[in-house]
């Protein structure tokens, strides 16, 4: 479903940052892949990159076997099948709950407006917040503006989901509310990419972990065996510090 | 002593205080600009004033030689009189209905009345009032979409679009706007052959278009990364993440200053008078030069701006209000 191949990406702004360097990574259909590592470690770059969001200085990548590196691809129709969830909700605070999921089914996919009311209202029953249509992100808690960025990603049926610190930012009594619907989505078949420090969901649901340092990816395994027998000395000392 | 010092604590009476003294400030500044008036020896004709907005214009038609009045044709809101001539040639007369002095059969000598009437004109002021709100609206029009276009090529990773958007801004904003309107006269109005309201309104949104491209911008850059990528995440393009995202969260930040930079134009518009156009500033001239009524005649000028700069407020703040309902 998801294929990287040797990725490279560098930054030049004040200094020169190699934010991915021979990145190369691979995700099955259905599988749900946890990606770990220190701030900075390019866990944001290599999501951002699956999306284009950031466009890769060098290699490839292929998502369901459009390749998104080739300049002919229709980036924008590509990335309607890529749904992405931010640290940061950005849900449109101008619009309701409603308008937010809705927007993109009429805009991009065509949908009418009564289909796309209907399928939006399904999402709010599966992300619990059916009552909440009407309101404006401005009035909700960040757990339940963080369900609807989900439901707004899930709207438009994509075939891989990202997640990118999805529950750094909220109150710790909302992270499980988030990370319920996200479990619920991983069996349900979802193919994901998920940037989490959660251990318990990475044990419960993830077919693997990839521990990133530095741009790199350093170790990749099982949820068990990363998280109990780290092989390399940088993840060991990772996870003893956010343990 | 204490009473004294009570009541000047006293909230409600330093309130009262404070507005007598706006009163008496107020108050001041008339007699002021009396006893000022009084001293120049200026007579005060604000009786002058009306006929400049709306005047009372009354017409006599009278016949050009004797005849004889043949027929009345009545054709809708007009009246033909068929005057026969003493050679037995017919002169056709259109008039307005009702307003006939004369029957059919009726002798005329050269020089009698045929019909009379009287209309309301509108005056010198009211139609440079007139003048400076269609150059306004125009220009204001013309300035948003020049200055949306702008902002945005402002805004592109392109380089040609950025740096002609920069050159056009930078030039405009570094160069007199009375200078800015004899180029858009002399050069641009010959070579194209525009009207000199034409050449007006162009220089006008051109250089609003400018300081609209620089509001846009900054509001469009206040709007956080996040929501264009999420935009974009979902698969909207450029143009659709603009037009539904970008945007509306933009122009409630943009409105205001929008608006100050709209009422600046109305005001700069009063340039275009070097043009020969008769706005309301050069309006107010030209009746000043005829009657050396000065002082009534830019005071009204003065208020006249002041109406449509304060209705251009109000219609501002109401729409502020109706978007601020989202938060
Ligand atoms: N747009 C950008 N411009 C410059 N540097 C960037 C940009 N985006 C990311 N970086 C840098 O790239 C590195 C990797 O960032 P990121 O992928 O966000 O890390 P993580 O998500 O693992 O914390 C960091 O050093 C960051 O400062
Ligand atoms: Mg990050």
């Amino acid at each position: 479903m998801i294929d990287v191949r040797n990725v490279y990406k560098t930054f030049y702004s004040r200094h020169k940052v190699e934010a991915l360097v021979d990145v190369s990574l691979q995700v099955d259909k259905g599988e749900v892949v946890v990606i770990i590592g220190p701030s900075g470690s390019g866990k944001s770059t290599i999501l951002r990159c699956l999306n284009h969001l950031e466009k890769p200085d060098r290699g490839d990548i292929t998502i369901d076997g459009i390749l998104l590196t080739d300049l002919k691809t229709d980036i924008n129709s590509v990335r309607a099948e890529v749904g992405m969830v931010f640290q940061s909700f950005n849900l449109f605070p101008h619009m309701t709950v409603l308008a937010n999921v809705t927007i993109a089914q009429i805009k991009v996919r065509g949908r009418s407006r009564e289909k796309s009311e209907q399928i939006t209202m399904q999402l709010l029953h599966k992300v619990g917040i059916p009552e909440k249509a009407n309101s404006y992100p401005s009035q909700l808690s960040g757990g339940q503006q963080q369900r609807v960025a989900i439901a707004r990603a899930l709207a438009m049926q994509p075939k891989v989901m990202l997640f990118d610190e999805a529950t750094s930012a909220l109150d710790p009594e909302m992270v499980n509310e988030v990370l319920d619907v996200m479990k619920a989505l991983c069996r349900e078949g979802m193919t994901m990419v998920v940037v989490s420090h959660e251990m318990g969901f990475a044990r419960e649901v993830g077919d693997m972990v990839i521990f990133m340092d530095e741009g790199r990816i350093v170790e990749v395994g099982t949820p068990d065996k990363i998280y109990d027998d780290p092989e390399h000395e940088r993840t060991q000392a990772f996870l003893a510090q956010i343990l | 002593m204490d009473t004294l010092k009570n009541l000047l604590h006293n909230p409600r009476f330093r309130n009262i205080l404070s507005w007598a003294a706006l009163a008496a400030i107020l108050v001041g500044l008339v007699i002021g600009t009396v006893q000022t008036t009084r001293r120049v020896e200026y007579i005060w004709r604000w009786e002058q004033i009306p006929r400049y907005v709306l005047f009372k214009e009354s017409r006599e038609i009278v016949v050009e030689d004797n005849a004889t009045v043949k027929a009345l044709d009545r054709a809708g809101s007009s009246t033909v009189i068929v005057a026969v001539n003493s050679y037995g040639e017919e002169q056709y007369y259109n008039l307005p209905k009702d307003m006939i002095e004369v029957a059919v059969g009726d002798e005329l000598k050269a020089g009698d009345l045929l019909a009379k009437w009287t209309k309301w004109k509108p005056g010198l002021l009211l139609r440079g009032l007139v003048l400076t709100l269609e150059i306004s609206v125009l220009s204001i029009i013309l300035g948003i979409i020049i200055g949306l276009i702008t902002g945005l090529a402002r805004l592109s990773s392109n380089p040609a679009p950025k740096w002609l958007a920069i050159g056009y801004i930078e030039l405009i904003r570094g160069t007199p706007l009375l200078v800015q309107i004899y180029i858009f006269y002399f050069f641009v109005g010959q070579v194209f052959s525009l009207s000199s309201f034409w050449a007006g309104v162009l220089a006008l949104s051109f250089f609003a278009g400018a300081y609209v491209a620089e509001i846009i911008r900054a509001g469009i850059q206040s709007i956080h990364k996040g929501q264009m990528e999420a935009a974009r995440s979902l698969g909207m393009n450029y143009y659709l993440a603009m037009r539904y995202i970008i945007l509306p969260q933009a122009f409630k930040r943009i409105l205001p200053p929008l608006a100050g930079q709209f009422i600046s134009l109305i005001k700069d518009s009063s340039l275009v008078g070097v043009i020969a156009l008769v706005e309301l500033t050069r309006a107010g001239r030209e009746i000043g030069t005829s009657t050396f009524n000065y002082f009534e005649v830019f005071f009204t000028v003065a208020a006249l701006y002041l109406i449509l700069t304060f209705t251009l407020s109000m219609l501002v703040q109401f729409l502020e209000r109706r978007f601020a309902a989202s938060d």
